[in-house]
């Protein structure tokens, strides 16, 4: 079984777009979410759920009022600034490290396990989907995102399925962190601006610190040929490599709006350069 | 001219917040102050092409034990919440890229064996890109907690002028760690499925805040006309729309601010901020209606 993480670095350059073309594409797969804070996805490969499941993550701290001797020792080593001059948690600030629990010597404060989000197994047109939905505002997308990759991957081992297939979250912090730790395979989907390059200096060097090989797709190349051609040289000097470019093409948008994928409608640029792109990863991944 | 902090935040990324960020920052000129808390990903550096005048590195405390004085009682172990010291056998472990640096093993260790180290986060680089005064942080690379690097830029804000922050993608803790305690949230998304997807996700975590937002529709030309039916079913102000234009896209390619690459949207940016700041002056009223 093959694990295939895609990522960007910059946000908005077509990860989940292409993720859902390799779903198409790709004969027997399990698809995985993991930009859980913000997971499209589902819209254009229509699950239905069939397993839903809380996500309890971040601890938080409370205080009870009744036992309370207002010492305010909890407020002065809390490091996180989250207990008011009267002593209310804010739980937006709150880490959830308990140091104001073993402070307290009237045995007031507690941590209390909140609801953070929900994860789902669920049947899509394309096969299996692993997804999830953080609360707004939730911390913790790491744990839910390592999550979301175990259960996908038990479920290709259980149906015997060789691929999963992975659409990561922009940036390069605790969410893809957490997404590229023991993934076979990455590729950074980027666009030839000087910030989609910078952003994808980043998340190479991000990967190449996991030691996984990486490709790199240019989505809408013919914006600035210039740049195009730097993000070619920018990715062999980090031993990686340009699999693909795909054309800006309004289609791309079209089809989102009618809730497919890009290679579905017919035979525009975009759709002939995406099934190329496929066609050049597939044996290395169904291998 | 009235100091504020407005934030510029999306849901979606690739939206075109950094564009919005710089090119409100720059029509302000001296007035203005630009923050980047995008700290994973920062790019107004790349429009804005600042002189930096000073680096500073931001760390995270965490542990160091003095293994003379450490008895192995193993309460450090058990107070840690996120598995980052932890006793085995004859000797403490730690694990640094773990620790969140609370300072509990260090203040409850019964022997003081434990001080404090610090865990680089990443840089915090400040400067001006003409008249504007910049600030950014940039997370060190493999670095996976952005949240406290994000205050240590908010530590920044300049009170005496208007505050521009360029705020991360997504609805998670590093977007809340931006965006508390704005005047006002500014909401740059597309007109497309996904784009009303992650607006509605982040607006639902900005209404906890109680701040007032409103959105400016960028590409608006393109998808559908769904964001446009949720603003006006929800009362939220749609602030500016910025058409496709191939001209726009190739200037930001090449890191070029939409308002020289454009320069008819001078006039847009500075319409934006009156607007802006007649929302904050309508608003604060009722705000404080709603809260007592």
């Amino acid at each position: 079984m093959k694990e295939l993480v895609i990522i960007s670095g910059k946000g908005g350059t077509g990860k989940t777009s292409l993720t859902a073309c390799f779903a198409f594409l790709a004969p027997n797969k399990v698809l995985a979410d993991c930009d859980v804070d913000a997971a499209d996805l589902h819209i254009l490969v229509h699950p239905e759920i069939h397993h839903e499941e809380d996500f309890r993550g971040a601890a938080k701290a409370a205080i009870d009022r009744e036992k309370c001797s207002q010492c305010q020792k909890c407020r002065e080593t809390c490091r996180f600034g989250a207990i008011n001059a009267e002593l209310v948690v804010n739980p937006l600030s709150c880490e959830g490290c308990g140091v104001c629990v073993h402070v307290c010597s009237e045995q007031a404060v507690s941590l209390e396990e909140g609801l953070n989000g929900h994860w789902c197994i669920s049947d899509t047109r394309f096969g299996p989907m692993v997804h999830a939905s953080l609360f707004p505002g939730a911390e913790n997308s790491g744990k839910l995102v390592a999550l979301v990759r175990n259960q996908a991957r038990d479920l290709a081992r259980k149906k015997e399925i060789p691929l999963v297939l992975v659409d990561g979250a922009p940036g390069v912090g605790c969410p893809v962190i957490s997404s590229l730790t023991g993934a076979d395979r990455v590729l950074i989907v980027t666009e030839p601006t000087l910030s989609g390059l910078h952003d994808m200096e980043r998340a190479m060097q991000l990967v190449r610190g996991f030691r996984i090989p990486a490709w790199v797709v240019i989505n809408k190349c013919d914006i600035n040929p210039e740049v195009a051609d730097r993000i070619e040289q920018v990715a062999l000097r980090n031993e990686s490599k340009v699999i693909g470019r795909i054309p800006y093409d309004p289609e791309v948008i079209q089809s989102m709006v009618q809730r497919r994928c890009a290679v579905e409608n017919g035979d525009s640029s975009a759709s002939r350069a995406i099934r190329g792109i496929w066609e050049r990863l597939a044996p290395d991944l169904l291998s | 001219m009235t100091p504020m902090i407005i934030s510029v935040a999306s849901g979606k990324g690739g939206t075109g917040k950094t564009t919005v960020a710089t090119s409100l920052a720059w029509v302000l000129g001296s007035t203005a102050q630009l923050l980047d808390c995008d700290v994973e990903e920062p790019n107004c550096h790349v429009l804005m092409k600042p002189v930096l005048q000073e680096s500073q590195p931001v760390a995270v405390p965490v542990p160091v034990v003095d293994a003379n004085k450490c008895s192995l009682c193993g309460k450090c172990g058990e107070i840690c919440r996120f598995s980052s010291i932890v006793v085995i056998g004859n000797q403490v472990l730690t694990f640094p890229e773990m620790c969140h640096g609370c300072g509990g093993c260090t203040l409850l260790c019964p022997e003081n064996a434990i001080t404090e180290g610090g865990r680089e986060l990443g840089v915090i680089e400040t400067g001006f890109a003409g008249p504007v005064e910049f600030v950014h942080g940039r997370l060190r690379v493999g670095e996976a907690m952005s949240p406290p690097l994000i205050r240590a830029v908010k530590h920044r804000i300049n009170r005496h002028k208007i505050a521009i922050l360029d705020a991360p993608p997504g609805a998670s803790c590093p977007v809340i760690q931006t965006i508390t305690g704005s005047d006002f949230i500014v909401m740059v998304t597309e007109p497309t499925p996904f784009g009303l997807h992650d607006l509605k996700i982040a607006v639902g975590a900005i209404e906890d805040l109680g701040i007032p937002l409103g959105v400016i529709l960028n590409r608006s030309d393109i998808g559908d006309g769904e964001v446009h039916g949720f603003c006006s079913q929800k009362g939220i102000p749609l602030l500016a729309e910025i058409p496709h234009e191939r001209r726009i896209a190739e200037g930001y390619a090449r890191g070029n601010l939409l308002v020289d690459s454009t320069p008819q949207y001078v006039d847009t940016f500075l319409e934006l901020f009156v607007t802006i700041r007649d929302l904050i002056n309508g608003n604060r009223p009722h705000l404080e209606e709603t809260k007592s």
